[in-house]
């Protein structure tokens, strides 16, 4: 393989980051926070069509290949350059926003997967769960656009 | 995939298992069992004392290759065997050990590459010739393998094959052959060590094993909610979430291997980390490093 250009050294950080982020968003944020600490959603609902459980079954699939993947870009990155860690961050915290507004509006509200919590009015956890996507992703961006690429050392 | 929409009356406790379950087609079974993993075991062994002139073999393949022995073992023979017949949970337990974990463990002890070590050079070539052959190379797709592994299990738990396993020896004997080979397939075609001559490239190896997480994960949770007939909804719920949470630690597994590979053999080539580490030992993982 030839050397890397800058240029592609600083898309492999982003793209490490953001499937990193998005993939902990998918596959592990849900399952500790909300599934096993606060039990707020369970295993499966039962009430789920099978278009949604087959939407289901490739986000978790999806959640747990790009966690893996982004953690192998960035053990990649480091043996080829100093990995310009703000930078990762803001991808990280991009992807975090960039899944959780996804989640929020595909998965709980277009395919109706499952719920946030059951047995309470979801307009207030929506909006929250929603709102935070946003605000988590505007964060993100804003991380990515301070430390642009200038620090990536090749 | 409506055959096991059916009310789940109390009065169907326990999967539906035929009298003659102690009789001689069972403990032929059995004993065809141990001889089949005596043969693994043993094999393997004489493959270790034919090529003991030859560079080192790692201890770690030795090791994890009788622990898949150990696993499949566990998965058909003993209390988890015993049990599997009247308990879906204790079933789904064997099935993980035997289609999962001792699949795993086993491609990991790079038997065909012990194999080549063993004989002597015209045989070994006959092997490679073998590996090299259009079924050999059709079996070991990916999308073959996977489609043969998680095609296997939604025959088994949506249509009356999981009833019929039950009341028959043979039938059963045949599923867990399945079971096993299939897994074995599809563990060797991802992720495994052994010579492939026609690996597919990283990205087909990805899509495949994303598709089958995913094939997995949708069957434990139909599972869930359609436990195969006789079998109590609490306990149908406890197995569909072992199937889940168990088959994630695999498939978790399964995605570290590959990318250990994707690694490995990206290493960058103009440093000057040398290009062998010792602590690198891989084998040829094909497709990338052409």
């Amino acid at each position: 393989m030839s050397r890397h250009s800058r240029a592609q050294l600083d898309r492999r950080v982003v793209l490490s980051g953001v499937l990193f982020g998005s993939g902990i968003a998918a596959s592990m944020i849900d399952l500790f926070i909300f599934h096993l600490a606060l039990q707020w959603h369970h295993f499966y609902d039962l009430s789920t069509t099978e278009v949604a459980l087959t939407a289901d079954g490739f986000f978790h699939a999806f959640g747990w290949f790009i966690t893996i993947w982004g953690l192998f870009l960035l053990a990649d990155l480091r043996r080829r350059t100093a990995v310009p860690w703000r930078r990762w961050g803001g991808a990280v915290i991009t992807g975090v926003g960039f899944f959780q507004l996804l989640d929020g509006v595909v998965s709980h509200k277009v395919l109706g997967i499952h719920q946030i919590r059951y047995g309470v009015d979801l307009l207030l956890y929506d909006a929250i769960w929603i709102g935070s996507g946003l605000v988590l992703l505007f964060v993100g961006l804003f991380m990515l656009r301070r430390a642009r690429s200038h620090d990536v050392a090749v | 995939m409506d055959a096991a929409h059916h009310p789940m009356g109390p009065h169907d406790a326990g999967p539906s298992v035929g009298p003659a379950m102690t009789g001689m087609e069972w403990i032929a079974l059995d004993v065809v069992v141990v001889l089949l993993l005596g043969v693994g075991a043993l094999g393997y062994a004489l493959g270790l004392w034919a090529a003991r002139g030859r560079s080192l073999w790692p201890l770690r393949r030795t090791l994890l290759w009788y622990a898949g022995i150990g696993c499949a073992v566990a998965g058909v023979l003993g209390p988890v065997a015993q049990a599997a017949h009247t308990s879906f949970t204790a079933h789904m337990l064997g099935h993980l050990l035997l289609g999962m974990i001792a699949p795993l463990l086993m491609v990991l002890g790079a038997p065909i590459t012990l194999t080549m070590r063993a004989l002597p050079t015209v045989a070994a070539r006959r092997v490679s010739r073998i590996l090299r052959s259009a079924g050999v190379r059709g079996l070991t797709h990916p999308m073959v393998a996977a489609t043969l592994n998680a095609g296997g299990l939604w025959l088994l738990y949506t249509t009356e094959l999981f009833q019929l396993m039950h009341a028959s020896a043979a039938v059963y004997a045949l599923v867990h052959l399945h079971l096993f080979a299939a897994g074995y397939l599809f563990t060797a075609s991802v992720i495994g060590p052994d010579p492939d001559p026609h690996r597919a490239s990283m990205r087909v190896r990805s899509a495949v094993l994303v598709l089958f997480i995913a094939a997995h994960s949708v069957l434990a949770k139909w599972l869930y909610a359609h436990p195969p007939q006789g079998v109590e909804p609490a306990d149908g719920r406890a197995g569909a979430q072992l199937m889940y949470y168990g088959g994630d630690v695999v498939d978790i597994t399964l995605i570290v291997l590959l990318f250990a590979g994707w690694y490995a053999a990206t290493r960058p080539r103009t440093s000057r980390v040398p290009q062998v580490s010792p602590f690198h030992q891989h084998e040829t993982r094909g497709a990338e490093r052409d």
